[in-house]
């Protein structure tokens, strides 16, 4: 009986040294991204997520060891006499541990919840001496289109932005609803049509780290990937210059654009329509005419957006 | 001329319809053939009588809970395959391979899967198990409206069919287990897919939702004299809040599935992405309706735990009061919760904390009932039988999925896990630890009351053991795939090294299948070995409830005397009684009244379902005949006056004698 314990434990600790010792070699290689954050958003959310775990250690370890012991000590074929008390069915004092203990461990996460949610908000500008970047992404079947405003220029599937400089997203869709997501970064936020949402994201280091869209929108939404691409301030300009020399990228480029279709490589366009991301969120708001109108933008009042 | 008339005649359906893809050929294919096999058989072995008179017309309730249970295996057969699919496309499609279905097959493959495996493998088992024991639980004869409940079993197939149907003509919804407009809308899916997701959801919905009305009614009305509310077994009191949670949710998924079909049907705009309509309020609603519904599978299997842990460690059920109180707690809370699934929709900190706090505040309720399970096994005698195997799962599993939970709970946290495969671990975590676990654990606890014999328990502890290791392996991956960055419902990726995670979770799959398939097995064994497994006393697991006193199989009036009760565990304080000698009185029988079998509740299914397939294919008359149908049948039974049939007291004193003489409560 003994002998066969003995050789239980060795195999299961055997076991668990193996699992331990691939695992770790295979996520020396993997890029773990919400553990493996670029950017003071992702970070702060990496450190709320471990706080968070070893809070939640509290119940969950006494839980365990209670089961195991409790378990083992009152099995029936257990050969050492126990106490026995069948009608034993309550005690005021260990209820009161249990509601009390689990209702501090909300508290103290309630309020840390409270403040994250403000701290953390998406719509929050972040603080920062350099002047801050606004990019408008759109969500399209299947490819994501980046304008830069203020830069001139609009991208598909490549989002090149400087680093340690704070970039104010605004996101739509022109398609189902998707959610813009760079794990390495931070947030999510949904993009939706007819709506802006916003989102304040900013990379420390440089990289290309991966973005997708995490809300599912027609058949071919797994290729929705692209890559943010977080450089030196210089080689963020030299980009936006080449971009500048690109294709025109106005309404009717948009148009044939926005169709529902997979683009295979990231592209960059010069922007002529600096009004673009407000004209497609428009599309939506206005009623509809009979006539399309391929040439030009939706004729439109732009006040109040 | 003749296009028009077929038009009229079959809407859109056309040849166009059927299948195209290999794996979809060979689901309809499989589907037909096994529909042809079982109506052969029925003929050959000449059972249509048979099973017209014993099962499809019957009105009690033991027989509508083993059919739900049926059905809810065999659909968990077909859930299941699809979650196979589903891991044999991610384990493959890496880099430049696209794994063996096509991006749309795919999609349709996942939709199905999740609201195959909620609706009707989940639902069916709960209603199977409180239709199976909720009546003997409260010394009842039977629910309270047996008509009504033999109509919400068929309502169910009937969607069931349904949405099997969509394997051979059609094609199911590729829009997720909940649809989200604006991709569900006409703009960007006109076929029948997402008709068939919203007409096979509304039908079976309705069902549950008349399901829930007959328990609360049941639980209100029909307990044994002497059973107040606070002598009730736990289990019953997990039922009442469930169907609390029934009654204020299911008309909001009525009315938001019903919204929808008018999109798609009428060309409204509720829910388009333009012309005034807006899908944030369906997200809104379909989760009003959505968080409440996980609650309401969850509620009874904390019951059934509650049952099994008292009755296995031998010992009354530790802090009975808390236990209700936290039941409570977790019904009220789980209203005010739904936002937590759409943090990332930017409605800013203030709401998104409320609804974070609202959630995590959940965790103190279950939580507490956790360590109220565990000191109801303190100083017992714990008899670890396949349910207590079950049970032991569950915390393990349970509490895990509880911690992710509260992660996800924090909105800033779940920016970063939304929509990931983190979020498809963690509700697995707690729908099959939870939910799956727990009815596994009440189909092996009451089938001896049941069927007369009990599960093979060699067979199902190995099953147990498969599910839970197959749980951890199959589902540890998918956590760390989350945090990778890795979102939900890809049907291929590039080769970011997550290939070797999603391996490894096919593998996991596999072990829960076999599981399942010693499942299946156990089943087989059981019945072959029957003779050997026989339950004379109608008391195998020394049980404390009132099911527990009737003789197994339990006969069709459940109690030929109906017990009066004094304590909260009545028949484990009679069995104590009689070891200190105190007999019972002689028994008193008096004439009892039973529901005669009806035919009309699959007639009301039956129509529905013609409904159903007439909206989704445009098929106008069709749905019109149908209504037409449903109503008349409802008048018919409502103006029907004889509907019982007596078994009198005399008849009742010779078939209630063998067992009596063994003792039972009176």
């Amino acid at each position: 009986m003994r002998r066969r314990l003995v050789f239980k434990i060795t195999i299961v600790t055997l076991l668990v040294v193996t699992i331990i010792m691939a695992a770790w070699s295979y996520f020396k290689n993997v890029n773990v991204a919400v553990l493996n954050p670029q950017g003071t958003i992702a970070n702060q959310e990496r450190g709320l997520i471990i706080f968070t775990v070893i809070l939640s250690l509290v119940v969950v370890i006494p839980v365990f060891t209670l089961l195991g012991m409790i378990a083992w000590k009152y099995r029936e074929k257990n050969t050492k006499k126990t106490t026995y008390r069948p009608n034993w069915d309550g005690s005021r004092l260990f209820e009161t541990v249990w509601w009390g203990i689990p209702c501090v461990i909300i508290l103290i996460l309630c309020i840390v919840t409270w403040q994250t949610s403000h701290q953390l908000d998406p719509y929050k500008p972040l603080s920062s001496d350099i002047k801050p970047i606004t990019v408008q992404v759109v969500a399209l079947q299947w490819k994501w289109l980046f304008i830069y405003p203020d830069q001139h220029i609009a991208s598909v599937n490549l989002l090149e932005i400087p680093e340690k400089t704070p970039i104010n997203f605004q996101i739509t869709s022109d398609a189902p609803m998707n959610a813009f997501w760079i794990p390495n970064l931070g947030s999510q936020v949904y993009a939706m049509s007819g709506m802006s949402s916003q989102l304040h994201l900013m990379a420390d280091t440089t990289g290309d780290y991966p973005g997708s869209s995490s809300n599912i929108s027609g058949t071919h939404f797994a290729d929705m990937k692209f890559i943010a691409r977080a450089v030196s301030r210089g080689d963020f300009d030299t980009w936006t210059t080449r971009a500048q020399q690109g294709s025109t990228f106005a309404w009717s480029e948009y148009k044939s654009l926005a169709q529902p279709g997979v683009v295979a490589q990231p592209t960059s366009y010069d922007l002529a329509d600096s009004n673009l991301y407000a004209e497609i969120v428009a599309q939506y708001l206005q009623r509809p005419t009979k006539k399309t109108n391929t040439q030009s933008g939706p004729q439109m009042n732009m006040e109040g957006m | 001329m003749i296009s028009t008339i077929g038009s009229f005649l079959l809407g859109r359906l056309n040849w166009s319809a059927l299948p195209t893809e290999p794996v979809t050929q060979g689901g309809a294919v499989g589907v037909v053939v096994l529909g042809i096999l079982a109506v052969a058989a029925m003929f050959y072995f000449k059972k249509w009588t048979w099973l017209w008179k014993n099962w499809i017309t019957t009105l009690d309730a033991k027989k509508i809970g083993v059919m739900y249970i049926i059905v809810a295996i065999l659909m968990l057969l077909r859930g299941f395959s699809d979650a196979l699919m589903i891991r044999a496309q991610q384990a493959l499609a890496s880099g430049n391979a696209h794994g063996i279905v096509s991006s749309d097959t795919f999609q349709q493959v996942f939709s199905a899967h999740g609201t195959i495996m909620i609706f009707f493998v989940a639902m069916g088992l709960m209603f199977g198990i409180i239709n199976l024991v909720l009546p003997l639980l409260l010394g009842a004869r039977d629910v309270a409206f047996p008509f009504l409940n033999s109509v919400s079993f068929w309502l169910f197939a009937a969607g069931m069919i349904l949405i099997n149907a969509s394997l051979v003509m059609g094609g199911f919804s590729p829009g997720g287990w909940l649809g989200y407009p604006p991709l569900t809308e006409l703009a960007y899916n006109p076929g029948p897919g997402v008709d068939y997701w919203i007409w096979s959801l509304q039908i079976a919905g309705i069902g549950s939702l008349l399901s829930g009305i007959n328990f609360l009614v049941t639980i209100l009305k029909k307990r044994a004299p002497g059973m107040t509310l606070m002598k009730m077994p736990i289990f019953a009191w997990s039922v009442l809040t469930m169907t609390l949670l029934v009654i204020f949710a299911f008309p909001i998924l009525t009315a938001t599935l019903g919204m929808l079909g008018l999109d798609r049907l009428m060309g409204m705009h509720f829910f388009t992405s333009s012309f005034g309509g807006n899908p944030m309020m369906y997200i809104n609603l379909i989760w009003a309706w959505g968080h409440p519904e996980v609650y309401i599978l969850i509620l009874p299997a904390f019951g059934i735990f509650s049952e099994i842990v008292a009755t296995f460690s031998r010992k009354r059920l530790f802090g009975y009061k808390t236990m209700v109180v936290a039941l409570f707690g977790i019904t009220f809370l789980s209203f005010l919760v739904w936002l937590h699934h759409f943090f990332t929709m930017g409605a800013g900190g203030d709401v998104n904390a409320f609804f974070g706090i609202m959630t995590m505040i959940i965790a103190i309720p279950t939580g507490v009932k956790v360590f109220n399970w565990i000191f109801t096994m303190y100083q017992g005698k714990i008899n670890f039988a396949t349910p207590m195997r079950w049970f032991m799962n569950f915390v393990v599993t349970f509490t895990i999925g509880g911690v992710s939970g509260v992660l996800m709970a924090v909105p800033a946290i779940d920016f970063q896990v939304h929509n990931s495969l983190f979020l498809v671990a963690h509700f697995h975590n707690v729908i099959i630890g939870g939910v799956v676990f727990g009815y596994f654990a009440g189909l092996t606890y009451w089938f001896p009351k049941i069927f007369g014999f009990r599960l093979n328990e060699r067979l199902g502890k190995y099953a147990a053991y498969c599910w839970i290791v197959g749980f951890f392996v199959a589902f540890t991956p998918l956590y760390i795939l989350g945090l990778m960055g890795a979102t939900r419902r890809l049907d291929h990726y590039d080769g970011q090294g997550w290939q070797a995670l999603f391996i490894i979770a096919g593998v996991g799959t596999l072990i829960i299948a076999l599981g399942i398939g010693l499942q299946l097995l156990q089943l087989g064994v059981s019945i072959w070995q029957r003779k050997k497994n026989i339950d004379t006393t109608g008391d195998p697991w020394d049980g404390r409830t009132l099911e527990w006193s009737v003789p197994s199989p339990a006969p069709a009036y459940n109690f030929a005397v109906i017990p009066t009760v004094a304590e909260r565990d009545p028949f484990w304080e009679m069995k104590e009684a009689r070891k200190l000698g105190h007999m019972p009185k002689a028994p008193v029988y008096k004439d009892v009244w039973l529901p005669k079998n009806s035919g009309l509740g699959i007639i009301i299914a039956g129509s529905a379902f013609l409904g159903g397939f007439g909206l989704i294919w445009h098929v106008w008359w069709l749905a019109a005949i149908a209504v037409i149908g449903v109503a008349v049948t409802v008048v018919l039974r409502a103006s029907d006056d004889d509907t019982e049939y007596v078994i009198t007291a005399a008849e009742m004193k010779s078939l209630d004698a063998p067992h009596h003489q063994k003792g039972q409560l009176v």
